[in-house]
Protein backbone atom coordinates (compact mmCIF):
# COMPACT_ATOMS: atom_id res chain seq x y z
CA UNK A 1 0.00 0.00 0.00
CA UNK A 2 2.83 2.40 1.03
CA UNK A 3 4.74 1.39 -1.99
CA UNK A 4 1.39 2.51 -3.93
CA UNK A 5 1.09 5.13 -2.89
CA UNK A 6 4.95 6.33 -2.92
CA UNK A 7 5.01 5.34 -6.78
CA UNK A 8 1.72 7.09 -7.55
CA UNK A 9 3.06 10.11 -6.01
CA UNK A 10 6.42 9.66 -7.83
CA UNK A 11 4.54 9.25 -11.26
CA UNK A 12 2.80 12.08 -10.44
CA UNK A 13 5.82 14.17 -9.78
CA UNK A 14 7.36 12.67 -12.62
CA UNK A 15 4.98 13.74 -15.19
CA UNK A 16 3.97 17.01 -13.64
CA UNK A 17 8.02 17.61 -14.23
CA UNK A 18 7.72 15.99 -17.76
CA UNK A 19 4.67 18.21 -18.73
CA UNK A 20 6.25 21.67 -16.92
CA UNK A 21 9.58 21.31 -18.26
CA UNK A 22 11.35 19.74 -21.16
CA UNK A 23 14.41 18.80 -19.39
CA UNK A 24 13.33 15.32 -18.24
CA UNK A 25 14.98 12.96 -20.37
CA UNK A 26 16.81 9.53 -20.12
CA UNK A 27 17.60 9.09 -16.14
CA UNK A 28 14.71 7.58 -14.42
CA UNK A 29 14.48 9.38 -11.13
CA UNK A 30 16.57 12.50 -12.02
CA UNK A 31 14.31 15.94 -12.36
CA UNK A 32 16.61 18.91 -13.86
CA UNK A 33 15.04 21.97 -13.03
CA UNK A 34 15.34 25.78 -13.47
CA UNK A 35 18.86 25.34 -15.82
CA UNK A 36 20.65 28.76 -16.86
CA UNK A 37 23.23 30.14 -18.18
CA UNK A 38 24.63 33.51 -18.90
CA UNK A 39 25.84 35.19 -22.08
CA UNK A 40 29.81 34.91 -23.21
CA UNK A 41 32.15 37.63 -24.69
CA UNK A 42 33.28 35.92 -27.28
CA UNK A 43 34.76 32.37 -26.68
CA UNK A 44 38.51 32.23 -24.84
CA UNK A 45 36.53 33.17 -21.21
CA UNK A 46 35.44 29.95 -19.58
CA UNK A 47 31.41 30.01 -19.16
CA UNK A 48 29.27 28.54 -16.26
CA UNK A 49 25.39 27.29 -16.06
CA UNK A 50 23.66 26.50 -13.11
CA UNK A 51 20.65 24.05 -12.11
CA UNK A 52 18.55 22.17 -9.60
CA UNK A 53 19.42 18.37 -10.06
CA UNK A 54 16.35 16.58 -8.22
CA UNK A 55 16.65 13.01 -6.66
CA UNK A 56 12.79 11.59 -6.97
CA UNK A 57 13.99 7.98 -6.23
CA UNK A 58 14.72 5.92 -3.53
CA UNK A 59 18.38 5.06 -4.01
CA UNK A 60 20.84 7.29 -4.12
CA UNK A 61 22.26 8.89 -7.67
CA UNK A 62 25.93 10.17 -8.44
CA UNK A 63 26.47 12.65 -10.98
CA UNK A 64 29.79 11.72 -13.00
CA UNK A 65 30.25 13.70 -15.40
CA UNK A 66 29.40 16.41 -17.83
CA UNK A 67 29.09 16.61 -21.80
CA UNK A 68 28.40 19.81 -23.95
CA UNK A 69 28.98 20.15 -28.21
CA UNK A 70 29.85 23.70 -26.74
CA UNK A 71 32.96 23.23 -24.37
CA UNK A 72 35.91 21.17 -25.31
CA UNK A 73 35.85 20.55 -21.46
CA UNK A 74 33.15 20.82 -19.10
CA UNK A 75 32.84 20.26 -15.60
CA UNK A 76 31.47 20.29 -11.85
CA UNK A 77 33.44 22.84 -9.98
CA UNK A 78 32.77 24.64 -6.73
CA UNK A 79 33.56 28.07 -5.49
CA UNK A 80 34.57 28.62 -1.82
CA UNK A 81 35.12 31.42 0.05
CA UNK A 82 37.84 31.14 2.79
CA UNK A 83 37.94 32.93 6.57
CA UNK A 84 39.55 36.18 5.39
CA UNK A 85 37.41 36.20 2.03
CA UNK A 86 39.27 34.78 -0.55
CA UNK A 87 37.21 32.35 -3.34
CA UNK A 88 38.72 29.78 -4.98
CA UNK A 89 37.73 27.29 -7.32
CA UNK A 90 38.44 23.53 -7.63
CA UNK A 91 36.70 20.63 -9.53
CA UNK A 92 34.01 19.24 -7.11
CA UNK A 93 34.50 15.32 -8.35
CA UNK A 94 31.64 13.00 -8.18
CA UNK A 95 27.84 14.71 -7.09
CA UNK A 96 25.58 12.60 -4.84
CA UNK A 97 22.31 13.41 -4.88
CA UNK A 98 20.61 11.47 -1.93
CA UNK A 99 16.78 9.82 -2.47
CA UNK A 100 14.31 12.61 -2.22
CA UNK A 101 17.02 14.91 -2.10
CA UNK A 102 18.76 17.87 -4.43
CA UNK A 103 21.63 19.36 -5.40
CA UNK A 104 21.48 23.83 -6.36
CA UNK A 105 24.17 24.53 -9.14
CA UNK A 106 23.82 28.10 -8.06
CA UNK A 107 26.30 31.26 -8.24
CA UNK A 108 29.20 30.93 -5.49
CA UNK A 109 28.68 27.75 -5.14
CA UNK A 110 28.33 24.76 -7.42
CA UNK A 111 28.14 25.56 -11.08
CA UNK A 112 29.02 23.69 -14.57
CA UNK A 113 32.31 25.08 -15.67
CA UNK A 114 32.71 25.25 -19.33
CA UNK A 115 36.12 25.34 -20.83
CA UNK A 116 37.47 25.96 -24.12
CA UNK A 117 33.50 27.51 -25.83
CA UNK A 118 33.19 26.04 -29.55
CA UNK A 119 30.96 29.16 -30.27
CA UNK A 120 29.97 32.33 -27.85
CA UNK A 121 27.42 31.96 -25.53
CA UNK A 122 24.61 34.17 -26.83
CA UNK A 123 21.89 35.78 -24.88
CA UNK A 124 18.36 34.06 -26.12
CA UNK A 125 19.95 31.10 -27.26
CA UNK A 126 20.26 27.50 -25.54
CA UNK A 127 22.84 24.89 -25.85
CA UNK A 128 21.85 21.24 -24.81
CA UNK A 129 23.89 19.79 -21.69
CA UNK A 130 24.37 16.01 -21.17
CA UNK A 131 24.79 14.74 -17.28
CA UNK A 132 26.43 11.68 -16.85
CA UNK A 133 25.24 9.40 -14.18
CA UNK A 134 27.19 6.42 -12.25
CA UNK A 135 24.47 3.59 -12.91
CA UNK A 136 25.80 4.19 -16.76
CA UNK A 137 22.57 6.82 -17.22
CA UNK A 138 22.66 10.10 -18.91
CA UNK A 139 20.18 12.88 -18.98
CA UNK A 140 20.28 16.02 -21.54
CA UNK A 141 18.97 19.11 -20.80
CA UNK A 142 18.36 22.74 -22.91
CA UNK A 143 20.31 24.73 -20.96
CA UNK A 144 18.69 28.83 -21.75
CA UNK A 145 21.31 31.47 -22.34
CA UNK A 146 20.40 34.70 -20.20
CA UNK A 147 21.82 37.93 -20.50
CA UNK A 148 25.93 38.20 -18.81
CA UNK A 149 24.45 39.81 -15.75
CA UNK A 150 21.91 37.54 -15.39
CA UNK A 151 21.34 36.47 -11.82
CA UNK A 152 18.96 33.92 -11.57
CA UNK A 153 16.70 31.71 -13.73
CA UNK A 154 14.02 34.10 -13.54
CA UNK A 155 16.34 37.16 -15.03
CA UNK B 1 86.71 42.89 40.40
CA UNK B 2 83.28 42.66 42.10
CA UNK B 3 82.37 45.69 40.09
CA UNK B 4 83.72 44.47 36.69
CA UNK B 5 81.37 41.66 36.93
CA UNK B 6 78.24 43.56 37.95
CA UNK B 7 79.01 45.61 34.63
CA UNK B 8 79.49 42.47 32.49
CA UNK B 9 76.16 41.48 33.15
CA UNK B 10 74.71 44.51 33.28
CA UNK B 11 75.94 44.73 29.52
CA UNK B 12 74.60 41.39 28.62
CA UNK B 13 71.24 42.15 30.15
CA UNK B 14 71.15 45.47 28.24
CA UNK B 15 72.24 43.58 25.29
CA UNK B 16 69.16 41.08 25.80
CA UNK B 17 66.84 44.11 26.18
CA UNK B 18 67.87 45.44 23.31
CA UNK B 19 67.87 42.02 21.32
CA UNK B 20 64.48 41.14 22.92
CA UNK B 21 63.36 44.45 21.71
CA UNK B 22 64.48 44.40 18.22
CA UNK B 23 62.74 40.60 18.13
CA UNK B 24 59.66 42.58 19.60
CA UNK B 25 59.80 45.40 16.95
CA UNK B 26 60.56 42.56 14.09
CA UNK B 27 57.26 40.39 14.80
CA UNK B 28 54.97 43.25 15.48
CA UNK B 29 56.05 46.42 13.09
CA UNK B 30 58.93 45.05 11.35
CA UNK B 31 59.50 43.12 8.27
CA UNK B 32 58.58 39.58 10.46
CA UNK B 33 54.67 40.69 11.23
CA UNK B 34 52.18 38.98 10.33
CA UNK B 35 50.39 38.79 6.84
CA UNK B 36 47.86 41.90 7.05
CA UNK B 37 44.91 39.29 6.21
CA UNK B 38 42.05 39.95 7.69
CA UNK B 39 42.95 43.65 8.54
CA UNK B 40 41.29 46.30 7.32
CA UNK B 41 41.91 48.58 4.51
CA UNK B 42 44.05 51.79 4.72
CA UNK B 43 42.43 54.96 4.09
CA UNK B 44 42.26 55.93 0.12
CA UNK B 45 44.33 59.06 0.84
CA UNK B 46 47.31 57.00 2.62
CA UNK B 47 47.23 54.76 -0.43
CA UNK B 48 49.67 55.13 -3.63
CA UNK B 49 49.22 52.97 -6.93
CA UNK B 50 49.21 54.07 -10.37
CA UNK B 51 46.21 52.22 -13.09
CA UNK B 52 44.85 52.95 -16.20
CA UNK B 53 40.64 52.53 -16.40
CA UNK B 54 38.68 51.00 -19.52
CA UNK B 55 38.86 54.23 -21.11
CA UNK B 56 42.27 54.59 -20.65
CA UNK B 57 42.09 57.43 -18.26
CA UNK B 58 44.86 57.51 -15.46
CA UNK B 59 43.49 56.79 -12.03
CA UNK B 60 44.51 55.42 -8.52
CA UNK B 61 43.07 56.34 -5.20
CA UNK B 62 43.23 60.16 -5.52
CA UNK B 63 40.78 59.67 -8.27
CA UNK B 64 38.18 58.55 -5.60
CA UNK B 65 38.69 60.43 -2.58
CA UNK B 66 35.64 63.31 -3.19
CA UNK B 67 33.14 60.85 -3.38
CA UNK B 68 31.98 57.65 -1.04
CA UNK B 69 33.39 54.71 -2.97
CA UNK B 70 33.11 50.99 -3.47
CA UNK B 71 35.91 48.81 -5.13
CA UNK B 72 36.35 45.52 -5.80
CA UNK B 73 38.85 42.75 -7.23
CA UNK B 74 38.35 40.06 -9.54
CA UNK B 75 39.12 38.91 -13.17
CA UNK B 76 37.23 39.04 -16.61
CA UNK B 77 37.95 35.42 -17.37
CA UNK B 78 35.69 34.23 -14.05
CA UNK B 79 32.77 32.56 -14.69
CA UNK B 80 31.14 32.58 -11.34
CA UNK B 81 31.86 34.81 -8.78
CA UNK B 82 32.96 37.74 -10.79
CA UNK B 83 29.64 38.40 -12.94
CA UNK B 84 27.82 37.50 -9.98
CA UNK B 85 29.17 40.08 -8.36
CA UNK B 86 29.09 42.94 -10.86
CA UNK B 87 25.42 41.92 -11.41
CA UNK B 88 24.85 41.95 -7.53
CA UNK B 89 26.67 45.69 -7.53
CA UNK B 90 24.40 46.04 -10.73
CA UNK B 91 21.29 45.43 -8.62
CA UNK B 92 22.57 47.19 -6.05
CA UNK B 93 22.64 50.37 -7.88
CA UNK B 94 19.67 49.70 -9.77
CA UNK B 95 18.13 50.18 -6.19
CA UNK B 96 19.88 52.48 -4.80
CA UNK B 97 18.93 54.91 -7.95
CA UNK B 98 19.88 58.44 -8.03
CA UNK B 99 21.15 58.43 -4.59
CA UNK B 100 24.11 56.36 -5.80
CA UNK B 101 24.93 58.37 -8.38
CA UNK B 102 27.84 60.21 -6.85
CA UNK B 103 29.52 56.73 -6.03
CA UNK B 104 32.60 55.87 -7.22
CA UNK B 105 32.42 52.06 -8.08
CA UNK B 106 35.80 50.60 -9.37
CA UNK B 107 36.18 46.92 -10.54
CA UNK B 108 39.86 45.99 -10.15
CA UNK B 109 41.20 43.13 -12.12
CA UNK B 110 43.75 40.74 -10.73
CA UNK B 111 44.60 39.15 -13.89
CA UNK B 112 46.48 42.00 -15.59
CA UNK B 113 47.91 39.49 -18.15
CA UNK B 114 44.46 38.70 -19.98
CA UNK B 115 42.60 41.76 -18.72
CA UNK B 116 43.95 44.87 -21.35
CA UNK B 117 42.32 47.67 -21.19
CA UNK B 118 40.15 47.12 -24.04
CA UNK B 119 38.70 43.67 -22.13
CA UNK B 120 37.75 45.39 -19.10
CA UNK B 121 35.77 48.13 -21.19
CA UNK B 122 34.26 45.31 -23.01
CA UNK B 123 33.34 43.36 -19.77
CA UNK B 124 32.48 45.67 -17.59
CA UNK B 125 29.96 47.32 -20.39
CA UNK B 126 27.47 44.73 -19.84
CA UNK B 127 26.98 45.67 -16.50
CA UNK B 128 25.75 49.14 -14.43
CA UNK B 129 27.43 51.59 -16.26
CA UNK B 130 28.73 53.51 -12.80
CA UNK B 131 30.99 50.19 -13.17
CA UNK B 132 35.02 51.30 -13.85
CA UNK B 133 37.23 48.59 -14.70
CA UNK B 134 40.85 49.78 -13.47
CA UNK B 135 43.67 47.24 -14.69
CA UNK B 136 47.92 48.34 -14.97
CA UNK B 137 51.25 47.09 -14.36
CA UNK B 138 51.78 43.90 -12.23
CA UNK B 139 53.49 46.11 -9.62
CA UNK B 140 50.64 48.44 -9.41
CA UNK B 141 47.78 45.81 -8.99
CA UNK B 142 50.11 44.26 -6.13
CA UNK B 143 50.09 47.73 -4.58
CA UNK B 144 46.99 48.50 -4.71
CA UNK B 145 45.97 45.05 -3.56
CA UNK B 146 48.18 45.25 -0.88
CA UNK B 147 46.33 48.62 0.56
CA UNK B 148 43.11 47.43 0.28
CA UNK B 149 44.54 44.03 2.09
CA UNK B 150 43.14 42.16 -0.52
CA UNK B 151 45.03 38.80 -1.57
CA UNK B 152 45.23 37.11 -5.31
CA UNK B 153 47.46 33.89 -6.39
CA UNK B 154 47.40 32.26 -10.00
CA UNK B 155 46.42 28.74 -10.35
CA UNK B 156 47.48 26.80 -12.91
CA UNK B 157 44.11 24.47 -14.65
CA UNK B 158 43.68 21.65 -17.12
CA UNK B 159 44.51 22.60 -20.65
CA UNK B 160 47.77 24.96 -19.91
CA UNK B 161 45.00 27.61 -18.44
CA UNK B 162 44.92 29.67 -15.14
CA UNK B 163 42.62 31.05 -12.79
CA UNK B 164 42.83 33.20 -9.87
CA UNK B 165 41.96 32.78 -6.38
CA UNK B 166 41.24 36.27 -5.07
CA UNK B 167 38.85 38.82 -2.05
CA UNK B 168 35.52 38.77 -3.69
CA UNK B 169 34.46 40.91 -0.71
CA UNK B 170 33.53 44.75 -1.37
CA UNK B 171 35.43 47.29 -0.08
CA UNK B 172 33.28 50.76 0.64
CA UNK B 173 34.75 53.95 1.56
CA UNK B 174 33.55 57.31 2.57
CA UNK B 175 33.50 60.63 0.66
CA UNK B 176 37.09 61.63 2.42
CA UNK B 177 38.36 58.53 1.43
CA UNK B 178 37.99 56.66 4.38
CA UNK B 179 37.23 52.99 5.17
CA UNK B 180 33.66 52.24 5.80
CA UNK B 181 33.07 48.41 5.76
CA UNK B 182 33.17 45.30 3.45
CA UNK B 183 30.38 43.59 1.74
CA UNK B 184 31.13 40.09 2.03
CA UNK B 185 30.39 38.07 -1.25
CA UNK B 186 26.88 36.31 -0.88
CA UNK B 187 26.15 38.82 1.73
CA UNK B 188 22.24 39.34 1.44
CA UNK B 189 20.96 42.30 -0.55
CA UNK B 190 18.98 43.49 2.40
CA UNK B 191 22.46 44.10 4.09
CA UNK B 192 24.45 45.34 1.11
CA UNK B 193 22.09 47.89 0.22
CA UNK B 194 21.86 49.74 4.42
CA UNK B 195 26.13 49.33 3.86
CA UNK B 196 26.09 51.24 0.93
CA UNK B 197 23.89 54.25 2.23
CA UNK B 198 25.83 54.55 5.42
CA UNK B 199 29.30 55.10 2.86
CA UNK B 200 27.08 57.59 1.13
CA UNK B 201 25.75 58.89 4.33
CA UNK B 202 29.07 59.97 5.51
CA UNK B 203 29.80 62.40 3.07
CA UNK B 204 28.12 65.32 5.29
CA UNK B 205 30.31 63.93 8.38
CA UNK B 206 32.78 66.36 9.56
CA UNK B 207 36.42 65.02 9.51
CA UNK B 208 36.95 63.17 12.76
CA UNK B 209 40.36 61.69 12.65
Amino acid sequence: MRALIVTGGLTALLSLAAASTPALAGSEDVVVEGAWSRASIGTTRPGAAYMTIRNTGDAPVALTGIATPLAMMSEIHETSTNAVGVTAMTPAGEIIIAPGGSVALEPGGLHVMLMQLQTPMMEGQAFPLTLLFDDGGEMTVEVPILSIAARGPGD
Amino acid sequence: MWRRKILGFGAAGAGVLVFALFIGWWQVDGPGSPEPAGQMPIALSAMDFSLTDHEGKEVGPGTLVGRPSMVFFGFTYCPDVCPTTLSDISGWLDDLGEEAEVMNVVFITVDPERDTVEAMAEYVGHFHSAIRGWTGEDEEIEAAARSFRASYEQVPTEGGNYTMNHTASVFLFDAVGRFVTTIDYHEPREFAVPKIKRALKEIAKPETS
